[in-house]
């Protein structure tokens, strides 16, 4: 990392739905900053709410169903308070996305060229003719072989990873500031992901863009990522450099999450398994330890009633206090 | 595309020829004979026999089909028995009313369902959603025939607003005249046509829509910073529309089959009347060419629509 300057700061932000008239959070008292350069990972379960904070960042929700508070400050504007026409100048042109699914992200009905061409002919001043140059340029760059061909196809002609190459080019094509990538290689097999990860790292490069890169894949975290922030519950649990987190993790959480990654050298070990599943929204405690039901060998005393973050060294903190106490039931930990 | 419209067209040569043979054996099922009646109520057997004879009633039905398609193709359709003047030209002065009424109907359905689609599923949930909806629900359950009954009572009648039977006043002079009382004439059954015809295209723009727009593709375009009117525009309506597009050729399927109820109930000298009339009187020759031009324009409806179709959906163009 040589440019530390943070240029987004999640202050304090909330996301809740209107579920049957009431609102439930999705994402609580979220913190975060994000620099130049660097490649900030976000992993937890399905249903933590790990979309819901890049859909907040986007302003994709709709304001009729979804209450948001907080701050979100990107290079100086706080992006919640700024209405349609505010958010579009920088939706697309200072932050791009990656959609998680690349089968249904793009038109069907418009020609590769048009769908990358749109998000210029909003941001941009070229021609035409600079426009269809550009576009061809940033299918060479996203490792497209044949960039004229593709251009003029249909997203039914284009493979899978095609198609997430498509959708990266839109989303680096006005050369944003911070890329959110939402799972990006989860719907791609093995050796495609590894190219499109390499795609987005080239670009970074490039441009000196922050990364958000949303996935439940501890490997492709582990083999990107410079900072790992960890959900459980719509709570950041754990936040640190990737180092810290592989090397030193600290919550019950992460350290589930680690023991339960398929590794190259034990393979015939059986996989650990967190018990339990991610509380629905509804359901979800609002006092006490999210993450205390699925641990319930650890003493309650040792969770704090309100678990707030701990740094416990120079950019590594941890919620709660019971990573103090918590030891798996096999090495040690008793059973309640 | 031309592969697919080809081989569409393809099909259609066996499909028009069971048609048209299943057709004529139908005519020739129907109980009854032309004469007996239609000349004189007390016409000797004998005599009706005779002409049965010199017309080729009496021969195999392979005979008799043979015979009409070689008649078909040099255009002629053989004469109708109630009117004693030639198929062809009964037809083709009917065949122009209908067509009238038929586009006018299509344009006005058109007009009210786009709008109407768009407008409540843009306003999903709110008030001119809900009246649409009821609208469309209503519309759904009264039987065609009602609201042609009820239609022509109220505006017809009682209000006295729309002319209730004829395709033109029979005073009006040549040039604009006739077209404005041409026009006049077809303006209340076309109104009651495309309020039943809307139904159907409302209901799936409406779904079109609302399904459009919480779609990952325009979750993309926002995420493009396209403002929303644009969405709506470019992908939103436009995908929704295509689709809609196609509806053209089998809307002129439900046309036809309409114009038989509303050329009945308006006494529209139209080719549904013609058909009406002529099964009354078992005029075969008139049936068999109605019921095989219908047959035929049902297919090339469908056809129409699926090279429609082929056009605007790159999805389908390619296969
Ligand atoms: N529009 C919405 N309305 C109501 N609830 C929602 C909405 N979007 C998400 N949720 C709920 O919010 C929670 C978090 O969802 P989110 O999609 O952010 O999870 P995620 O971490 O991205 O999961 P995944 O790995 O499956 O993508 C889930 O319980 C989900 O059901
Ligand atoms: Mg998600």
């Amino acid at each position: 990392m040589e440019s530390t300057s943070e240029f987004l700061n999640i202050k304090d932000v909330n996301t809740s739905f209107k579920i049957k008239g009431k609102y439930y959070d999705a994402i609580s008292h979220i913190n975060l900053e994000v620099h130049h350069d660097e490649i900030l990972a976000i992993v937890g379960e399905s249903g933590c709410g790990k979309s819901t904070l890049a859909t907040t960042i986007m302003g994709l929700h709709d304001p009729a169903e979804t209450k948001i508070t907080g701050e979100i400050d990107f290079e100086g504007t706080n992006l919640l308070s700024l209405d349609e026409k505010g958010y579009n100048q920088f939706r697309g042109a200072k932050i791009g996305m990656i959609f998680q699914d690349p089968l249904s992200a793009l038109n069907p009905l418009k020609r590769i060229e048009d769908q990358i061409q749109e998000v210029m002919d909003y941001h941009t001043n070229l021609t035409a003719e600079q426009k269809h140059d550009r576009v061809l340029e940033l299918l060479k760059d996203v490792g497209i072989v044949n960039p004229k061909r593709t251009a003029h196809q249909f997203p039914h002609e284009l493979s899978g990873g095609m198609r997430q190459r498509v959708i990266i080019a839109i989303a680096i094509a006005c050369k944003p500031d911070l890329i959110i990538a939402d799972e990006p290689t989860t719907a791609l097999d093995v050796t495609i992901q590894a190219q499109i990860l390499d795609v987005l790292r080239d670009i970074q490069k490039e441009n000196h863009a922050g990364i958000i890169l949303i996935t439940h894949d501890l490997g492709v975290v582990a083999e990107t990522a410079d900072r790992v922030a960890v959900m459980y519950a719509g709570q950041i649990v754990e936040l640190g450099s990737a180092e810290q987190i592989f090397n030193t993790p600290k919550h019950p959480y992460t350290r589930s999450l680690l023991r339960s990654m398929p590794q190259r050298d034990n393979e015939n070990d059986d996989l650990y398994v967190i018990k339990g599943n991610v509380p629905s929204l509804q359901k979800m405690p609002h006092t006490g330890d999210r993450f205390a039901p699925r641990i319930p060998w650890v003493k309650s005393s040792s969770h704090e009633t309100n678990p707030i973050m701990h740094e416990i060294e120079s950019g590594h903190s941890v919620r709660c206090t019971c990573y103090k106490d918590f030891e798996f039931p096999d090495q040690g930990g008793q059973r309640a | 595309m031309w592969k697919t419209i080809l081989r569409r067209i393809l099909i259609m040569i066996p499909e028009i020829i069971i048609l048209s043979i299943l057709v004529f054996l139908l005519a020739k099922a129907m109980p009854g004979d032309p004469f007996t009646g239609s000349i004189n109520p007390k016409a000797d057997p004998a005599q009706i026999h005779h002409l049965m004879k010199i017309n080729g009633l009496y021969d195999p039905w392979y005979q008799q089909y043979w015979n009409w398609v070689v008649h078909l193709f040099h255009g002629n359709l053989g004469n109708s028995y109630q009117y004693q003047e030639p198929v062809t030209r009964l037809i083709s002065g009917r065949a122009v009313n209908t067509l009238w009424l038929a586009l006018f109907t299509t344009v006005l359905t058109y007009c009210f369902a786009l709008p109407m689609g768009m407008y409540a599923a843009k306003h999903e949930g709110k008030l001119p959603d809900s009246i649409i909806r009821i609208y469309t629900y209503v519309t759904y359950c009264i039987p065609f025939f009602v609201i042609l009954v009820i239609g022509i009572w109220i505006f017809g009648y009682v209000l006295g607003w729309f002319p209730t039977t004829g395709s033109v006043s029979s005073t009006a002079n040549p040039g604009f005249p006739t077209i404005a009382s041409r026009l006049y004439h077809i303006l209340l059954p076309g109104i009651l046509g495309a309020l039943f015809g809307t139904v159907n295209i409302v209901q799936y723009l409406r779904s079109e829509v609302i399904d459009a727009k919480g779609s990952d593709y325009v979750r993309t375009a926002r995420s493009k910073g396209v403002p929303e009117k644009d969405i709506y525009r470019h992908h939103i309506f436009r995908n929704s529309l295509l689709p809609i597009a196609a509806f053209a050729g089998y809307s002129i399927t439900g046309l036809l089959n309409g114009s038989l109820f509303t050329e009945t109930v308006f006494s529209y000298p139209g080719m549904g009347l013609l058909f009406i009339n002529s099964i009354s009187y078992r005029d075969y020759t008139v049936i068999t060419a109605l019921v095989l031009i219908y047959g035929i324009l049902n297919l090339l409806g469908t056809l129409l629509s699926d090279i429609i179709l082929s056009i605007v959906d790159p999805r389908i163009r390619i296969q």
